[in-house]
């Protein structure tokens, strides 16, 4: 189970709290894990990812386990604690604008 | 009796302000969608209870919010709330915010650059939804006026989107260059005579009429002339601001242009100058008055770079006569110390007896005249800054 935690606006579009647990299969990486989230609430899709590039919109950044895993390979393994449940992935949005 | 829907987006969300005919007492009801930029609300003339919505944000993107009982409650288009998100094959039901150029091979003439501000050419990329404008005749078709400048329509009440590259493709687009607020289109005037005619407009590329419904366009810009751009006269390149049309009189088209304010006679083929004794030809917002075809609306703004009435006076100018005779409407209105803007989307006529005018600030005001523009008053003062204002006149 990998707890995923969301910024305030898009629990609001997903109408879900703080934070979702999914189901991902095989060794869990970024792209795996969006993929499944992105399946499981489809009015995310194009939120956090382009539709069509899959990059990672720019006021957005992913951390786990107190480390920046934006500007790594969506395909890298996440950190184990993210894969047992220990620790959840957080998507971030950027504190800046008005 | 009748009553009326005003639909406000903000910078910060939605508003709705409803009242009676007399339009004295309101009530308002937000914000909704908080804190997103709200770039444009629309209700169907087809079905006034199916509402459309422009929400984005420099986070999280575009989304498009639809209500079908008049705003009262929302979704994404393709995922109702309480209903399972995905098709019994586990792929999405709606796709509502997704808008991609179409760059195929069977439409033609796909088209990958337009000008940039420097002059180089630059690829298109979306940005947001600008204006969202149902169809006349069925609330689930919908057109989206987009930045980068393209035309998408939704067949299926905004569950997914196709673009019209017909305008881009039609031969102009590596000459359309971005305004300071970006290129976007705007204005979607749809022709209730003839459902194959529709007319847009860009900043700054200019206007654009399809008699096909959308396959195919053509520039109509023969008249307007801009001393800014390389040559004055150009078949594209103007910064059309904003176009309004009374539906009575198609072919008639009112525009205010980046400077001057404009008419056409015959559907956009020949333009000429209106703004007569104006104190200044430049501004945003133009509508025409629901019953009366010659009697047209601008708020004019000091430019370049201020963008702010004249005198700090917020004055509201008619023209009873389509143009060059002007009035100017101050009874209600701030005649001191008044800055704010009045931004392209945010000007609004309803269809009364006793023709409803409205418009929004920057400075989070909504204006409402019942009486055509003679006498103003604030349905609200203390909005976040106004980004359009439309209204509808219900039963």
């Amino acid at each position: 189970m990998i707890r995923v935690e969301l910024p305030q606006h898009l629990r609001t579009l997903a109408r879900v709290g703080k934070e979702v647990e999914l189901e991902v299969a095989g060794p869990p990486t970024l792209r795996a894990v969006l993929d499944v989230l992105e399946e499981r609430y489809p009015m995310l899709r194009g939120a956090i990812r382009d539709h069509v590039t899959k990059q990672r919109r720019p006021f957005l950044r992913f951390f786990a386990c107190a480390q920046d895993l934006s500007l790594d390979s969506p395909d890298n393994p996440l950190p184990d604690e993210v894969a047992s449940g220990k620790e959840p992935l957080l998507v971030i949005g950027a504190i800046a604008g008005g | 009796m009748s009553r009326v829907r005003v639909l406000v987006g903000t910078r910060k969300g939605a508003f709705i302000l409803t009242a009676d005919g007399k339009r004295q007492k309101w009530d308002v009801s937000g914000p909704h969608f908080a804190g997103w930029e709200i770039y444009h609300v629309k209700g169907s003339k087809a079905d006034p209870e199916r509402l459309y919505v422009s929400q984005t944000s420099g986070w999280f993107g575009q989304i498009i919010q639809r209500s079908d009982d008049g705003g009262k409650t929302w979704h994404q288009p393709g995922t109702p709330p309480g209903e399972p998100t995905t098709a019994p094959d586990g792929s999405p039901k709606g796709e509502s915010n997704k808008f991609v150029y179409d760059t195929s091979a069977e439409t033609g003439k796909p088209l990958t650059t337009h000008m940039f501000y420097d002059g180089t050419q630059h690829p298109w990329e979306f940005k947001r939804v600008w204006h969202v404008e149902p169809s006349l005749t069925d609330p689930d078709t919908v057109y989206a006026g987009v930045e980068d400048a393209a035309l998408f329509r939704s067949s299926d009440g905004g569950k997914s989107w196709q673009e019209m590259s017909g305008l881009r493709g039609h031969g102009t687009g590596p000459k359309w260059q971005p305004g300071a607020g970006g290129m976007g289109l705007h204005t979607i005037l749809l022709d209730p005579t003839n459902a194959n005619r529709m007319y847009i407009a860009i900043s700054a590329a200019g206007a654009f009429r399809t008699d096909d419904a959308g396959k195919t366009w053509k520039p109509i810009n023969k008249g307007l002339v801009s001393q800014y751009i390389p040559d004055p006269n150009a078949e594209v390149g103007h910064c059309v601001h904003r176009i309004a049309m009374n539906g009575s009189r198609p072919n008639t088209l009112f525009m205010q242009k980046h400077w001057d304010v404009l008419r056409s006679d015959d559907a956009g083929e020949n333009w000429k100058e209106v703004s007569g004794n104006l104190p200044t030809d430049f501004g945003f917002v133009i509508d025409v008055h629901a019953h009366e075809p010659e009697t047209i609306y601008v708020v004019p703004i000091k430019s370049d770079s201020e963008h702010f009435p004249l005198e700090g006076k917020l004055r509201v100018y008619r023209s009873k006569t389509g143009g060059n005779t002007w009035e100017a409407l101050t009874n209600g209105l701030p005649q001191r110390d008044c800055y704010v803007n009045v931004l392209r989307d945010a000007m609004a006529v309803d269809s009364l007896d006793d023709c409803g005018i409205y418009f929004g600030t920057t400075g989070g005001q909504v204006y409402v005249s019942p009486d055509a523009g003679d006498s103003w008053a604030p349905i609200v003062r203390d909005l976040p800054s106004v980004l359009s204002v439309e209204v509808q006149t219900l039963a």
